[in-house]
C-alpha cells in the first residue's frame, strides 16, 4: 500500500522538526502515584519500531519503578507490525500493546484481534480529529499519538511566503517568478501516488468513501460528475496537457528538484523537509491549494497504540496506557523521539512555534483522516494506476468511470 | 636413515592384517567397550538436542498445536533410540538430513497445501471462538453520557462483583444480581469498605492471570431493567454503564441483535450473516475445499489479463535462460582463445554484474530508465523522450535487459569452465578433417557444453519463472494493463500476480487464494522441469 511507503519515508526522515520545542509545559500531569498499582510479576509485551522505542523506554520505565510490573520492548520494522500482528495474536503469540497507524483499525477490527480502549477523561487532551480516526463503528480502538498529513512547500526565493490560494494562482506565481517547472508532485514514476494527489480531488468534491455520521461508509465517492471534473484537471496537467505532472517524478527526483531551486512548489509531508531543504532552499510550508473550488483535504494519518484482544494482563495493558502514555510527558517524549504533530493538543500548540510544523498543522486542519475501513486496502492499486493512465494522456471520463466500475465490483 | 625404521615397521605389520580383516563385518558400534572422549561428546550434544526438545514439546502442548507437539515426540524418541542404541547405525546420518528435510520441506509444502483449502485471510485468521468474543465486544457500546465511576472489585462466596459508590450511597452487585444500595459512603470514590462483600485488592487481580480475565469479562446489570446497561470494567479500577444488544447461542451457532431482533447465523464461510445479508465484520478460519483453486476460473474478468501474464512469464522465463546463455557462451568461447592478452583480468571484470545484488541493480536501473531524466535516454538517444517505463513492449524490453545484464556473467563462468574441460583431441580431429568454426561449434562444443549446463540451465528457468525480485523492485509489474482487475501490469509474472490479486501487500490479504496459486504455480515449474530433464538424458546419449 502507498501508505506504507509514506511510512517508511517517515520513518527515516527526523531532524529539522526538533528545532523549535524548547518552552516548559504549561500544564502539569496530574500525579497518579496515589493509587499506583503493584504489578510485580507481570510482563507486557509492547511491539514498537526503532525510532519510537527510546521514548516508549522513557514511559516503560516509571511504570517499572511505580509498579514493579516489567515492559518488554520488542522492536520489529513499522511496515511488518501489522500483518504479524493479524497473524500472531489468533494464536496467542502476540503482543499485548502495539504501535500503529489508524488505517489499519478495519482490517484489524475484521480479524478482531484488537480491544476497544477506554480513555474515559484523557480523551478531552488529543485532537479530535485523531480519536476519530481511531474509532469504527462507535468504539475508540487505540491511543492516538501524532498526526500526520501533506501540505504544500513552496520555495521563498522564488514565490515568497504568501500562500496561494487556487491552483492556477500558484501556477502563475511560478511562472511569474521564472521557476524552470512550477510545482513538482510525487507519482512514485509509474506507479501512482493517489495519496499526494487525495487534497487536489477532494477540491473538486470527490472524496475516495462517502461518509456519515458515523464515519466512512463503504460506498466509494469518487465518482459522478465531481470524480470526472477531478479526471478531466488531472489530464489536462498531464503529460499531454500542460505537463506540470508527470510520471517521470518519484519520491527522489521530486525532492531533488526542488532541493535544488528548480521548482517553485512541491506537495510533501514532514518527513520530506530535511531533503528538501538540503541544498539551503528557504521553505514556507502553506495549506494545499484549491483545484476544484472547494477546500483541499488532505488525508491525515494517525499513529497509536492498540490493545491485543487476546492479552492475558489486558487490566494492566490499559492501565499502561491510560496511566503512563496519555500523560504530556510521554507524549512529550514520543514526539521527541520520532517528530510529527502531536496529537496531544497542548503539545502541538507547543510546537507550532516552530513555522514548518505550524504549516502542517494549519494543513492538517483542513484534512480529513484517511479512512480506516477495510475496503479502503483494496482502493489503492486500481485508484493510483488510473491517475498514472489519465497523467500519461488516456482519456480521462472514461478511464476514471473504468476504475469506479472496477473498484466497486472489487469492493462488492 | 629412514630406511631400517620402514623395514621395522613393515615386518610389524603382518599380524595386524588379521584383526581388520574381521572387523568390517562387524559395526564400529559393537566393538565398543567403555567411555571414551566421543561417547562424552554424543552425551553432550544429545543432552542439548534433548533439552531443545522437550523445550519445544512443551511449547507446542502449551499453544495446544498437537501435531507439532506429536511431530516433536516422535523426533526425539527417534533421536534418542537411534543414537543410543547399537541398531540401525545408518539412521546415524540419516536422521539429521531427514529431521531437516520434514520440518523445512514437507512441513511447508504441507502447510501451504492445508491453507490453500481454508478461506485462511484478512477476516478469516482466529477460530469460531474469537470471532464470537470480538463481536459481543464489538457490539458492546459505553452509554452515551455515562460517568466514570471509581471501582471496587468485590467478593461473595466465590462471585466475583463490582462495587461503586453513586449519591453517597454504596452499591454493589454481580453478573446474577443487579445492582443494590448495600450501605452508605462518608465520601465519593471508590468504596473501601462494602458491607457483606469482601474487597479484592487490585494487586491480586492483577498478578493473577485467570482473575483478569474473569473481571474483563464481568458485567453487572445496573438494574433490573436488561435494557438499561450493564457496567464494565477495562482496567479494574473505574467501570462505565455498556449496552449490549448481542448475544450467542451456542447451541444454535447464531447470535441475536436484540435490539433490531436480527439474526445473524454462522455460514459455511466463516461468517456471521444475517437473512438479509448483513455480516459481522469479525469471521474464522473454514475449510473451502477447492474453492480457492477454482476462483480464477470463475472470475471471467480474469480471464484475460491473467492469460497474457501466464504467456509472458513464459516469455520472460524462456528468454531470461536463451539469451544470457547464448550471450555467454559467445564470450567465453571469444575469451577462452589463447591470442587473447590480460585474458584473466578481462573475465574478472565480466563477473563484476554478477557480484552485484539483484534488488540494488533493479533499482538503479529504473532510474536509468527514467524518460525524463534517466542517463539512458539522455547519453544513448540524446535526449529524446523514450518512455521506457510506460509503454508495455519497452518495458518488457527494459526488464529482460537488466535481467540479462545480471546473468550472462553467470553463463559466462559456466560455459568457460565447461569449454575449458573440453577434449582438445576431439577438436583438433574435427579441424583436420575440415570442419569450419560453425560446424564445430554446433557439433562438438555446443553438445558437449550443453551436457555440462543443461542441469543448471533447467534451474534458471525455474527462478526465473519466480524471480518476483527484479519485476517487483523494477517497475512493480508495471505499467498497468488498462482496465485489469487488482491492477495487474504488462511485466506483471505469475508469482508477482499472485502477490497482487492475494494483496498480501495491502490490509485484504488473502492467504488461502494466495497458497493456491502458489501451489498452481509450483506444479507448472515442476511439470516443466521434469520434462527437461528427460530430455536432458537424451544429450547425454549423445556423447
Amino acid at each position: 500500500m502507498r501508505k506504507m511507503a509514506i511510512g517508511i519515508a517517515a520513518l527515516a526522515a527526523t531532524g529539522l522538526l526538533l528545532a523549535g520545542c524548547s518552552s516548559t509545559p504549561t500544564t502539569p500531569t496530574p500525579s497518579e502515584t496515589e493509587d499506583a498499582i503493584d504489578a510485580s510479576g507481570v510482563t507486557l509485551t509492547v511491539w514498537t519500531d526503532e525510532n519510537r522505542k527510546p521514548a516508549i523506554e522513557a514511559a516503560a520505565a516509571a511504570f517499572e519503578e511505580e509498579t514493579g510490573g516489567k515492559i518488554e520492548l520488542v522492536q520489529k520494522n513499522f511496515e511488518d507490525i501489522r500483518t504479524d500482528f493479524t497473524n500472531q495474536v489468533p494464536t496467542g503469540e502476540g503482543p499485548d500493546i502495539t504501535i500503529g497507524a489508524h488505517d489499519w483499525l478495519g482490517s484489524l477490527v475484521q480479524a478482531g484481534v484488537v480491544s476497544p480502549v477506554d480513555l474515559t477523561e484523557t480523551a478531552s487532551n488529543f485532537a479530535p480529529v485523531s480519536l476519530d480516526a481511531f474509532t469504527y463503528d462507535g468504539q475508540l480502538y487505540a491511543l492516538p499519538y501524532s498526526l500526520e498529513t501533506i501540505a504544500l512547500v513552496q520555495n521563498t526565493e522564488l514565490v515568497g511566503d504568501d500562500a496561494p490560494a487556487t491552483w492556477d494562482d500558484a501556477i502563475k506565481a511560478a511562472t511569474d517568478a521564472g521557476a524552470e517547472r512550477p510545482i513538482v508532485i510525487n507519482t512514485a514514476g509509474q506507479t501512482g501516488d493517489a495519496y499526494t494527489m487525495y487534497g487536489f480531488q477532494t477540491s473538486f468534491g470527490a472524496p475516495v468513501f462517502v461518509s456519515n455520521a458515523d464515519g466512512y461508509t463503504s460506498e466509494v465517492g469518487m465518482g459522478g460528475d465531481a470524480g470526472t471534473a477531478f479526471a478531466e484537471w488531472l489530464g489536462a496537467n498531464g503529460e499531454k496537457g500542460d505537463g506540470y505532472i508527470s510520471t517521470t517524478i518519484d519520491y527522489d527526483t521530486n525532492n531533488e528538484l526542488f532541493a535544488s531551486g528548480k521548482a517553485a512548489y512541491t506537495v510533501q509531508g514532514p518527513w520530506a523537509i530535511e531533503a528538501l531543504t538540503a541544498d539551503g532552499v528557504e521553505i514556507k510550508v502553506n495549506p494545499i491549494p484549491s483545484a476544484g473550488g472547494e477546500t483541499a483535504a488532505p488525508f491525515v494519518g494517525v499513529q497509536g497504540f492498540y490493545v491485543s484482544s487476546q492479552s492475558k494482563n489486558a487490566l494492566v495493558a490499559q492501565e499502561f496506557l491510560t496511566k503512563y502514555l496519555a500523560t504530556y510527558d510521554a507524549q512529550k517524549a514520543l514526539y521527541e523521539a520520532d517528530p510529527r504533530i502531536p496529537a496531544w493538543n497542548d503539545l502541538a500548540t507547543e510546537v507550532s512555534s516552530d513555522p514548518v510544523i505550524a504549516g502542517f498543522v494549519a494543513s492538517s486542519q483542513n484534512g480529513v483522516p484517511m479512512p480506516n475501513i477495510p475496503e479502503m486496502g483494496s482502493v489503492w492499486d486500481l485508484w493510483n494506476a488510473a491517475q498514472v493512465q489519465i497523467i500519461k494522456g488516456a482519456d480521462p471520463a472514461s478511464t476514471w468511470d473504468k476504475m469506479i466500475t472496477d473498484l466497486q465490483a472489487l469492493i462488492g | 636413515m629412514s630406511v631400517p625404521n620402514d623395514t621395522a615397521s613393515a615386518q610389524a605389520a603382518p599380524p595386524s592384517p588379521a584383526a581388520p580383516a574381521s572387523a568390517p563385518s562387524e559395526p564400529h558400534g559393537r566393538r565398543w567397550n567403555g567411555i571414551g572422549w566421543g561417547f562424552l561428546v554424543k552425551l553432550a550434544i544429545m543432552g542439548v538436542v534433548n533439552a531443545f526438545g522437550i523445550m519445544g514439546i512443551f511449547a507446542a502442548a502449551q499453544a495446544e498445536s498437537w501435531l507439532i507437539c506429536g511431530a516433536a515426540v516422535v523426533l526425539l524418541l527417534a533421536a534418542d533410540i537411534v543414537y543410543f542404541t547399537k541398531r540401525a547405525l545408518p539412521l546415524k546420518y540419516l536422521l539429521p538430513g531427514l529431521g531437516f528435510l520434514l520440518v523445512f520441506q514437507v512441513f511447508i509444502f504441507g502447510y501451504t497445501a492445508y491453507i490453500a483449502f481454508t478461506n485462511y485471510g484478512a477476516g478469516h485468521v482466529g477460530s469460531q471462538e474469537q470471532a464470537v468474543q470480538a463481536a459481543l465486544s464489538q457490539g458492546e457500546r459505553r452509554v452515551e453520557g455515562s460517568p466514570t465511576f471509581p471501582l471496587a472489585i468485590v467478593e461473595q462466596n466465590g462471585t466475583l462483583g463490582f462495587a461503586i459508590v453513586e449519591d453517597g450511597q454504596i452499591k454493589a452487585g454481580s453478573a446474577e444480581a443487579p445492582l443494590g444500595v448495600v450501605g452508605t459512603a462518608g465520601a465519593a470514590g471508590a468504596p473501601t469498605e462494602v458491607p457483606g462483600w469482601t474487597l479484592v485488592p487490585r494487586n491480586d487481580i492483577i498478578s493473577d492471570q485467570a482473575l483478569q480475565q474473569e473481571v474483563i469479562a464481568l458485567r453487572v446489570p445496573i438494574s433490573d431493567d436488561p435494557n438499561a446497561g450493564s457496567l464494565r470494567t477495562n482496567d479494574g479500577s473505574s467501570a462505565s454503564i455498556y449496552q449490549s444488544t448481542l448475544t450467542w447461542d451456542a447451541e444454535a451457532q447464531t447470535i441475536t441483535d436484540t435490539a433490531s431482533g436480527t439474526v445473524y447465523r454462522a455460514s459455511d464461510t466463516g461468517n456471521f450473516v444475517s437473512d438479509d445479508g448483513t455480516m459481522l465484520p469479525t469471521g474464522w478460519t473454514v475449510h473451502v475445499g477447492f474453492d480457492n483453486f477454482l476462483r480464477l476460473f470463475t472470475d471471467p474478468a480474469m480471464i484475460q489479463p491473467l492469460a497474457l501474464v501466464t504467456v509472458w512469464t513464459f516469455a520472460w522465463a524462456l528468454l531470461s535462460v536463451i539469451v544470457p546463455f547464448a550471450m555467454g557462451l559467445v564470450f567465453a568461447i571469444i575469451f577462452n582463445d589463447e591470442r587473447i592478452k590480460g585474458r584473466k583480468i578481462l573475465r574478472t571484470l565480466f563477473i563484476l554484474p554478477y557480484a552485484f545484488p539483484a534488488f540494488m541493480s533493479a533499482l538503479l536501473f529504473r532510474g536509468m530508465f527514467n524518460a525524463e531524466f534517466g542517463v539512458i535516454n539522455e547519453f544513448f538517444f540524446g535526449g529524446v523522450n523514450i518512455d521506457w517505463l510506460g509503454d508495455p513492449w519497452l518495458a518488457r524490453l527494459a526488464v529482460l535487459f537488466v535481467n540479462v545484464w545480471l546473468t550472462y556473467p553467470y553463463y559466462f563462468l559456466v560455459c568457460t569452465g565447461a569449454i575449458q574441460a573440453l577434449p582438445a583431441d576431439a577438436l583438433e580431429a574435427a579441424s583436420i578433417d575440415g570442419a569450419g568454426r560453425f560446424r564445430q561449434l554446433r557439433s562438438i562444443i555446443l553438445p558437449l557444453v550443453l551436457v555440462a549446463t543443461a542441469p543448471l540451465l533447467i534451474s534458471s528457468f525455474a527462478f526465473s519463472f519466480n524471480n518476483f525480485t527484479i519485476i517487483y523492485m523494477f517497475n512493480d509489474g508495471g505499467p498497468a494493463i488498462p482496465g485489469a482487475p487488482y491492477a495487474l501490469g504488462a511485466t506483471d509474472i505469475l508469482i508477482s500476480a499472485i502477490w497482487d490479486i492475494s494483496g498480501v501487500n495491502g490490509g485484504k490479504a488473502d492467504y488461502g487464494l494466495a497458497s493456491a496459486l502458489s501451489i498452481l504455480v509450483f506444479i507448472v515449474v515442476g511439470l516443466i522441469s521434469a520434462l527437461a530433464f528427460r530430455q536432458t538424458k537424451k544429450l547425454e546419449e549423445y556423447q
